[in-house]
């Protein structure tokens, strides 16, 4: 689960790693009142969730109030477009006003788990303030790398290493060790799955603060913290995945025209793959699970049904412990409630395959059988163009 | 002979009194699997299906002999019960439960490091082999015995390829899923590496998937190391970037870990790839001759 800039400095201040002063706003008068409350410069920068935000215009330097309060009316309500919204952008409902600070030196901080070692590692950069991904393609030697063993974790030796290696010395050295341990504390105190600190600020008088924040949260340990729950804004996800995963069906939303239902995550994945592979282009992921039962099902169609850029849809479905004759039952049951205006392409292997063949033949659904698995998605690229 | 698990196996279920736990019991004995203990706390001199439960991990393999077991304990419990299982000296460990938090298994990876567990998952569909025993959810009814190896990091998709290279006449020694999270028990390498030494296969299956770089491992292996022919597939060429697709471990993260990359490292490695995920028991076929 992601969280806006805002709230993961929340988080991180009740963890002691310094942030700048600052508040959110949803209207220019309340951004007005916090840029007084703060004085002398702001920044004023808008909260969606995608990165690049500057580049596409939604923070802004105020040098007063009387600037806070225009730059907000400019960037509350506009649709923010950066190289991680997609062309149709985002619209900004939130802006954070912070303090202006004096910045001596743009550092990089994150924390992520490594899959190779499973282990969290840290990881720190004296390229600030860049995309880090473009510094581990081009200049990987430019991050530096600490292990975290579960059993000690962190060692103090670690830290310090980081921190020289970033060239600090003095005052900003010992805050910065400070700052990485409590960031950790803060990471895995809440379930995260990566914290990045980008850029991590050296200030002129050698404070070490973290200029922009990003946190993002394991979903599989939510559970454990409803306060992060709560965070969840449901206007920064696409309303079709909000509406499948209130059913707890894995949905994703995609460009193409061909809508599928497909039981399991990697026979969804290779589903889309062969649409593809056949000349078409997928419009969704829809994995209806391992307990896929009528409602799952009749929930999944009636999602797909809503999205009008469908022209075809094809269903996927290797019965193991998901019984065909179930899914069939749960798209005849869809079919009562919504109208199927475009071509269904039915493909069932597996446990009770022929039960659930019957029950689609001898309903009302007009339905195209595929006896495998291409000859499915080469239907459905056919149907869609007609 | 195959990999792992086979009529020899003693299986132990944890969480066998749950609604997965009871119904799955109830389908791999069905199969043949010789299941010998169950095990769920506050429950021992209970018996599920005349077979007897214990409190404790321990105590059914002290009084059974069990060596291998299958979890299916809820995600708050199940890393709990995979140390519980390798303290107890479990050889094998198989973990179906899906949706254990990632900071627990970073410290089961961690308990179990250098010691004899082997472990198998998480959130993954288990294990068959042929005619012998089936350890996990796989439909049994797809597999016949044989031998190619299939190893996978999905659970349907495993079915697929099994269901395809069974129509092409070539059976399977055994069929594996390691799991679909960013921290697994068992990697392709590992299990490549079990199957390169077993007589009695000929050939590997795997079916990789986007995100992480254990296909890629699986190819560095491959190429230095494996005399077998290896068929591959890697699901998600059509994923976008920073979605999660199901699997907590299938996300292109930062630009790593996409079907293109893997797909090229697996043929730089001499492994057999195919675009095609319904060709993969025809191209098996080809390959064997």
């Amino acid at each position: 689960m992601k969280i806006h800039e805002y709230q993961a400095k929340e988080i991180l201040r009740e963890y002691g790693v310094p942030v700048p002063r600052g508040g959110v706003a949803s209207t220019k008068e309340k951004a007005r009142k916090i840029a007084e409350e703060l004085g002398g410069t702001v920044i004023v920068k808008a909260q969606i969730h995608a990165g690049g935000r500057g580049k596409g215009g939604g923070v802004k330097l105020a040098a007063n109030a009387d600037e806070a309060e225009e730059h907000a009316g400019n960037i509350l309500g506009m649709n923010l477009v950066t190289h991680q919204t997609g062309a149709e952008g985002k619209e900004v409902q939130k802006v954070l006003i912070e303090e202006g600070i004096d910045i001596a030196q743009e550092l990089y901080f994150g924390i992520v788990l490594d899959r190779v070692t499973g282990q969290l590692v840290l990881m720190a950069s004296k390229e600030g303030g860049v995309e880090i991904e473009k510094v581990a393609a081009e200049n990987p030697d430019a991050i530096m790398k600490e292990h975290i063993e579960p059993s000690v974790g962190i060692q103090p030796f670690q830290l310090r290493k980081l921190a020289f290696g970033l060239g600090l010395k003095g005052d900003a050295f010992k805050e910065a060790t400070r700052f990485f341990s409590k960031l950790l504390k803060a990471y895995e105190a809440n379930d995260s799955s990566l914290v990045e600190i980008n850029p991590l600020v050296i200030t002129a008088d050698d404070k070490v603060i973290a200029l922009d924040a990003k946190m993002n949260f394991d979903d599989n340990a939510l559970y454990k913290h409803k306060n992060i729950m709560d965070m969840r804004d449901l206007t920064e996800e696409d309303p079709y995945e909000v509406e499948a995963s209130k059913f707890d069906l894995n949905y994703i939303k995609l460009d193409g025209n061909i809508g599928c239902m497909v039981n399991g995550a990697g026979l969804a994945m290779a589903t889309m793959d062969i649409i593809k592979l056949s000349g078409g282009e997928p419009a969704n992921f829809l994995d209806v699970g391992g307990a896929a039962n009528v409602a799952t099902v009749e929930n999944g169609f009636k999602i797909l049904m809503s999205d009008k850029t469908i022209k075809a849809v094809l269903i996927n479905i290797f019965g193991g412990i998901v019984r065909c004759d179930v899914v069939a039952k749960g798209v005849v049951e869809a079919a009562k409630n919504v109208k199927i205006d475009v071509p269904l392409i039915v493909r069932l292997e597996g446990t009770n395959a022929k039960e659930g063949r019957e029950i689609l033949e001898n309903s009302s659904i007009d339905i195209n059988v595929a006896s495998n698995f291409s000859e499915g998605a080469q239907k459905a690229v056919e149907l869609a163009k007609s | 002979m195959s990999i792992l698990a086979d009529k020899n196996t003693k299986l132990l279920v944890q969480g066998i009194t749950g609604s997965e736990g009871s119904f799955h019991t109830k389908q791999m004995v069905e199969y043949g699997t010789t299941i010998v203990a169950g095990v769920t706390p506050g429950k021992g001199s209970e018996s599920f299906e005349d077979i007897p439960v214990y409190n404790t991990v321990e105590d059914a393999v002290v009084n059974t002999g069990a060596n291998a077991s299958v979890i299916f304990v809820p995600p708050p419990f199940a890393a709990d019960a995979i140390m519980e299982s390798a303290n107890a000296g479990v050889e094998l460990v198989i973990c179906i439960t899906e949706g254990i938090p990632t900071l627990d298994m970073v410290k089961v990876n961690e308990y179990l490091k250098g010691g004899t567990t082997r472990l198998i998952g998480p959130n993954c569909p288990g294990l068959i082999t042929p005619g012998e025993a089936k350890i996990g959810i796989m439909p049994g009814f797809i597999a016949t015995p044989g031998r190619v190896g299939v190893i996978s990091r999905s659970g349907t998709l495993t079915y697929e390829a099994v269901d395809q290279l069974t129509k092409q006449g070539l059976g399977q020694s055994t069929c594996i899923g390691i799991g679909g999270d960013p921290i697994i028990g068992s990697s392709f390498k590992d299990l490549l590496r079990l199957f390169e030494a077993d007589e009695d296969t000929d050939a590997v299956v795997m079916i990789g998937e986007i995100g992480g770089s254990a296909e890629e491992e699986a190819a560095d292996y491959v190429k230095s190391e494996m005399t077998k022919p290896v068929i591959g597939f890697i699901a998600g060429q059509t994923a976008p970037p920073g979605k999660r697709m199901g699997h907590a471990g299938a996300i292109i993260a930062g630009g790593k870990g996409t079907a293109a990359e893997k797909m090229k490292a697996l043929s730089d490695a001499g492994i057999h790839v195919t675009e095609n995920p319904s060709g993969l028991g025809e191209l098996t076929k080809e390959v064997l001759g």
